[in-house]
């Protein structure tokens, strides 16, 4: 039986769980993700963790508990740069996570450590991470290779197929690696017949894909507001050379990938003609979607474009959530007829 | 033109010497009063962390003396701060406040945009030679401030008069704010710190020895962090404060190498950069343990990332290396009782444990007395 090696379904998940499944699977292991959030995840992960750390994280905490006696790695990557610029990096809590995991849990399995640190390894960042995970895991360099080369085609593949058939990473990952069948087939010709539609609005929920995507801790928003006929837009859904055109909006660019994208994603969302309204979900305590919320917010503001702004916590109740989404989308169609 | 910038601890004195000696109108920022905080909580993002909500304060209450440009600092993350005066900015234009902002970038990073904004700086008139002789006045005030505070701490905790030591200080802080010229300055260095050496002092008492970390805004600023270095000071505690303005400015802009033993030390706990003062937090209290401190004390504002990150893994150092470690968070609803009473249980607690410490020594030491001379 091959070694299992365990990914938390959270936080990096969302944008490169395709990456990591290929190169694993590929190199002869068994890859496998901790289950959706839940309770008992979200409990144990609060139980772990210093009190004013955002919902984010103490779920990460929580998945590699869940994960703890059932494989024999846990893989967690380090974030520090995949842009080009060199101080586009990823929130500290990021940067310092594997650290973190280790202070704060006990009885761990080895962990598969590996930075991706465009700034300081160059270009070829990911093929140097690989090769180091590889050595790590004594793997020979020529099949390293070929697992590099076949997960970045996926990878790329993987993205291109959410920007073309306007799906969610997750029912992208249904569709990939879960044969789900028929349900996503049916929201893969939804997002291609996008002329007749019986949908009215259309509503861009921006946020971490973390955050947005997890539909235990944001009330599952998506399969809510296309529940009532919304067509959900995210930021996974526009090509990344649009959105990059976005970047001298601001004076200065954030520091962080993450954010960087949902603001660019908004400035985008707002220029649209065909948008209603924009839903920023962010997590209580979260640093920084403090700015993020505000720039958006004042940018909304000036050109009077409607913006909801969701902070999600361990204690959100789903009913406070879909009250002020259902209030919110009411407004829009109100707006629309007045 | 009138001119303000952020107040941050008794840095103040140093940057208004700079921006008079320009031949501008400084309004210097009031000390960060409840008054400060409502400003700033009333229009700043909720989960900003509490300096912006204190420097957004600070900046409507210079606003309204009439002040047409503001100085800042940035910066290059992760942490927040560098992102302060963009945001700062926006929310400030929001209410319709008309003014202009310079922020001054690393000069490392992209020197043509510093000297740019730098030479908005420079008025008709002054020669450039006297420009930087200016900056170098102030420069020396600043590295003046940050010896008397070191000082300070060390004769406050073994002062005979409570309170006497505190008391000179604020003279001394005068001394230094009326000195001009660099002859002045070269004066007031010696005067100040022999002022404050003559302060009488019990030289046989031997305090408890904390050292304080954090997040650089909460630890240098008295008024928010309730003036926790007098506090401890007249309990008799010595306290080694991590972080000091010159060394600060020292690291970020030519002396990148300076912090390497201090992220070492780190090393074994926290392997990467985590922007703000993160890593040097881990390191720090790593090397205070080391020299036989007897406990440390971390301050951070509340949604701090940085700072989160280094306490959780805070909380292995001190299990492993045997050393207290307090955190503090600070926010717009921390309460000063609250604070004095968590910071008298920890005073308790440590005087306990060195007590403890040094009764098994003298015990041990009782024991091979007594194995070799066997009475």
């Amino acid at each position: 039986m091959p070694p299992k090696i365990g990914f938390p379904m959270t936080l990096t998940y969302f944008t490169q769980f395709p990456l990591w499944k290929t190169f694993f699977t590929e190199l002869g292991f068994e890859f496998v993700t901790s289950q959706p959030t839940n309770k008992l995840i979200l409990n144990n992960g609060i139980k772990e963790t210093v009190t004013d750390a955002c919902i984010p994280i103490k779920l990460f905490h929580g998945h590699v508990i869940a994960l703890k006696n059932k494989v024999d790695y846990i893989f967690i990557p380090r974030m520090v740069n995949i842009d080009k610029e060199k101080h586009i990096t990823f929130c500290p809590k990021f940067l310092g996570l594997p650290d973190m995991i280790r202070a704060s849990i006990s009885n761990l399995p080895p962990i598969l450590e590996v930075s991706l640190d465009k700034k300081n390894q160059g270009k070829l960042f990911l093929y140097k991470a690989c090769r180091l995970l590889g050595r790590q895991l004594g793997k020979p360099y020529n099949k390293v290779f070929q697992a590099y080369l076949k997960a970045v085609r996926f990878q790329k593949k993987f993205e291109d197929f959410l920007v073309s058939k306007k799906i969610t990473p997750v029912e992208a990952i249904d569709y990939f690696f879960r044969n789900k069948g028929n349900g996503i087939k049916k929201v893969i010709n939804r997002g291609n017949s996008l002329k007749n539609d019986e949908n009215d609005l259309n509503i861009a929920v921006v946020g971490y894909p973390y955050q947005i995507y997890d539909s235990y801790v944001s009330a599952d928003i998506i399969n809510f507001l296309r529940k009532r006929n919304v067509r959900v837009w995210t930021l996974e859904m526009i090509p990344s050379s649009l959105l990059k055109r976005y970047a001298r909006r601001l004076p200065k660019k954030l520091f962080w990938h993450f954010s960087n994208k949902v603001v660019w994603a908004s400035y985008h969302f707002i220029e649209q003609p065909f948008i209603d309204g924009i839903i920023h979900v962010s997590a209580f305590g979260c640093g920084p979607d403090a700015m993020v919320g505000k720039l958006v917010e004042l940018e909304c503001k000036e050109r009077k474009f409607p913006f909801l702004n969701i902070t999600i916590d361990e204690h959100t109740g789903e009913a406070g959530i879909v009250t002020r989404i259902e209030a919110f989308i009411d407004m829009l169609r109100y707006r629309r007829t007045a | 033109m009138k001119i303000s910038f952020p107040h941050m601890g008794i840095s103040y004195i140093a940057f208004k010497h700079l921006l008079e000696e320009l031949g501008y109108e400084v309004i210097v920022p009031p000390n960060p009063t409840k008054r400060t905080l409502t400003y700033g909580v009333k229009y700043a993002p909720e989960f900003a962390c509490m300096p912006f909500k204190i420097l957004l304060g600070n900046y409507i209450e210079v606003l309204e003396k009439g002040a047409e440009i503001l100085i800042t600092s940035g910066g290059v993350g992760p942490c927040r701060a560098g992102l302060y005066g963009v945001v700062h900015e926006k929310i400030l234009k929001d209410i319709g406040y008309e003014f202009s902002m310079i922020v001054l970038e690393p000069p490392l990073e992209n020197f043509r945009d510093f000297s740019k904004r730098v030479l908005v700086l420079k008025q008709k008139g002054i020669r450039w030679t006297s420009f930087l002789h200016e900056v170098k006045n102030a420069w020396m005030k600043l590295k003046l401030l940050d010896k008397v505070e070191q000082t300070v701490n060390k004769v406050r905790a073994r002062e005979l008069n409570k309170g006497q030591t505190t008391k000179v200080f604020n003279e001394v802080l005068k001394m230094i704010d009326e000195a001009r010229s660099r002859e002045e300055i070269f004066k007031v260095q010696k005067e100040a710190i022999d002022l404050l050496n003559s302060v009488p002092q019990d030289f046989s008492r031997e305090p408890l020895k904390v050292g304080i970390i954090g997040e650089i805004y909460v630890v240098l600023e008295p008024h928010v962090n309730f003036d926790i270095e007098r506090f401890l000071g007249e309990r008799d505690v010595y306290v080694d404060r991590s972080i000091y303005i010159t060394d600060y400015v020292r690291f970020a802009v030519w002396d990148k190498k300076g912090e390497d033993h201090i992220k070492k030390a780190a090393q074994p706990y926290l392997k990467q950069m985590i922007g703000g003062h993160g890593i040097q937090s881990v390191g720090e209290t790593v090397l205070y343990a080391l020299n036989g401190y007897d406990g440390v004390i971390q301050l951070a504002p509340f949604t701090c990332i940085p700072e989160i990150v280094s306490k959780s893994i805070l909380a292995k150092v001190s299990r492993d290396l045997d050393i207290p470690v307090l955190t503090i968070n600070i926010d717009e609803q921390t309460g000063e009782a609250g604070v004095q009473t968590r910071l008298e249980a920890f005073i308790d607690l440590i005087k306990q444990k060195k007590y403890a410490k040094e009764h098994a020594k003298e015990k041990e030491k009782g024991r091979l007395y007594e194995s070799v001379y066997g009475y």
